[in-house]
């Protein structure tokens, strides 16, 4: 499972980073978070609102940081 | 019909002006540090904590609300639904949209990209962008609770004609020339936008308000502040001076005051509510909000990444040229609000 977390690195994707971190551990699911910062990479997902989540390349998650157990529904 | 009347009005004076809470707040400073509020310091002191309590009760609440329902509306969708819509009509509904679309300086280049991708005209853009920040529906509550119905009534048709001809001057100019090249470049990408669930949404709001309440804070406090000093330690006749009915210039320099400042509505109310009661003229002190909330440096320097001088200097021009003659017509016709 590839994830991706978009945003210019303000402090709602660190939460966003840390909540999908801790889904994964939940559940036991091994991932690979990629970090994408670059705005025209993120314009490419068609996301306008930071910070967004990707799984295995779907937007999940736009313009709002859910918690944990909302993530894991995504995983 | 008198019923009702006087309902409506316990309803505004009690829930949104929260009179129980000045007095409350009046008894508090009476009693417990023993000053009288017809003393500057009494009254400072009371203007400073009610109005603090005051401000973030309606800020909690109502971006609560305000979240709730802009959850229906993320940028993705509005884009989709300003898509099909061509002329004037688009300007209309990229105003409207610009009020219950979630909104800060920071999201405005994506925002702008991803509506120039998706094909609309650089008018409806920019329509929505002066919108957005300026009109919301917290802002027409939070001005009900301070300045009551009428004016906030008045101050948000206005808003919204001034984000609708602001982008049909700027459709009509044809600057598409002037947006930055590779902006032009970057392809529209459709993207599903996901449903939220109830709870989805109620967890959002809960945090929007605790990011807005985070974010504000300090802004609030030193509005508060200002407030409480225009309110009982400048000199009456300084202000009047300054920005009063007889200055002919006070709506410019209120309006040139508020453009580089950065702050929110929540923060720019208790200066505007001091300047209110210290009898400036409602057209100044709107044109104050409007130019804080419209313009601000920040948000001047993002747009400055997308577009080139000539277009941003354009944009700043009209709005401003919007917001000192809203001002002035507002001082003209004063008679009809306050």
């Amino acid at each position: 499972m590839i994830i991706k977390v978009l945003g210019s690195g303000c402090s709602n994707c660190k939460k966003l980073e840390e909540n999908t971190r801790k889904a994964l551990e939940d559940l036991g699911i091994e991932a690979t978070i990629e970090k994408i910062t670059d705005f025209k990479k993120i314009m490419a997902y068609g996301v306008m609102k930071t910070p967004a989540l990707v799984v295995d390349a779907k937007v999940k998650i736009m313009g709002r940081v859910p918690s944990s157990e909302e993530i894991k529904k995504y995983l | 019909m008198n019923l009702i009347s006087q309902m409506f009005t316990w309803l505004n004076n009690e829930i949104l002006k929260m009179t129980w809470l000045s007095n409350l707040i009046q008894s508090f400073v009476e009693n417990v540090f023993g000053l009288s509020l017809k003393e500057r310091l009494g009254g400072s002191v009371h203007f400073f904590i009610y109005d603090t309590i005051k401000i973030f009760i309606l800020l909690s609440v109502l971006i609560f609300l305000i979240s709730y329902i802009q959850s229906y509306f993320p940028p993705e969708r509005t884009k989709k639904i300003l898509g099909n819509i061509k002329g004037i009509k688009g300007n209309i509904l990229g105003a409207l949209l610009g009020t219950i679309t979630p909104f800060c300086s920071c999201s405005s280049i994506p925002i702008f990209i991803g509506f120039n991708a998706a094909g609309l005209p650089l008018g409806i853009t920019f329509s929505f962008l002066i919108s957005s920040p300026l009109v919301d529906l917290a802002s027409l509550l939070i001005l009900m609770s301070f300045f009551g119905a009428k004016i906030a009534i008045a101050y948000v048709v206005v808003g919204l004609i001034l984000a609708v001809i602001g982008g049909t001057i700027i459709d009509r100019l044809h600057l598409e020339k002037y947006v930055e090249g590779y902006v032009r470049e970057i392809k529209d990408v459709a993207v599903e936008v996901i449903e939220m669930t109830r709870s989805d949404r109620v967890s959002y709001s809960k945090q929007q308000v605790k990011d807005t309440v985070h974010k504000v804070w300090l802004y609030v406090l030193i509005g508060v502040g200002i407030g409480a000093a225009i309110h009982n330690w400048i000199p009456q006749s300084i202000i009047e001076t300054v920005v009063g009915n007889n200055n002919p210039f006070a709506v410019l320099l209120a309006t040139a005051v508020g453009i580089p400042m950065y702050a929110d509505i929540f923060g720019t109310l208790p200066i505007a509510e001091a300047l209110f009661q210290k009898g400036v003229g409602i057209g100044t002190v709107l044109s104050f909000m409007m130019a804080v909330t419209a313009l601000s440096l920040p948000s001047i320097i993002m747009l400055s990444k997308v577009v080139k001088p000539k277009l941003l200097t354009i944009f700043v021009a009209i709005v401003a040229t919007g917001i000192v003659i809203i001002g002035y017509l507002f001082n003209a016709f004063s008679f009809l609000f306050v």
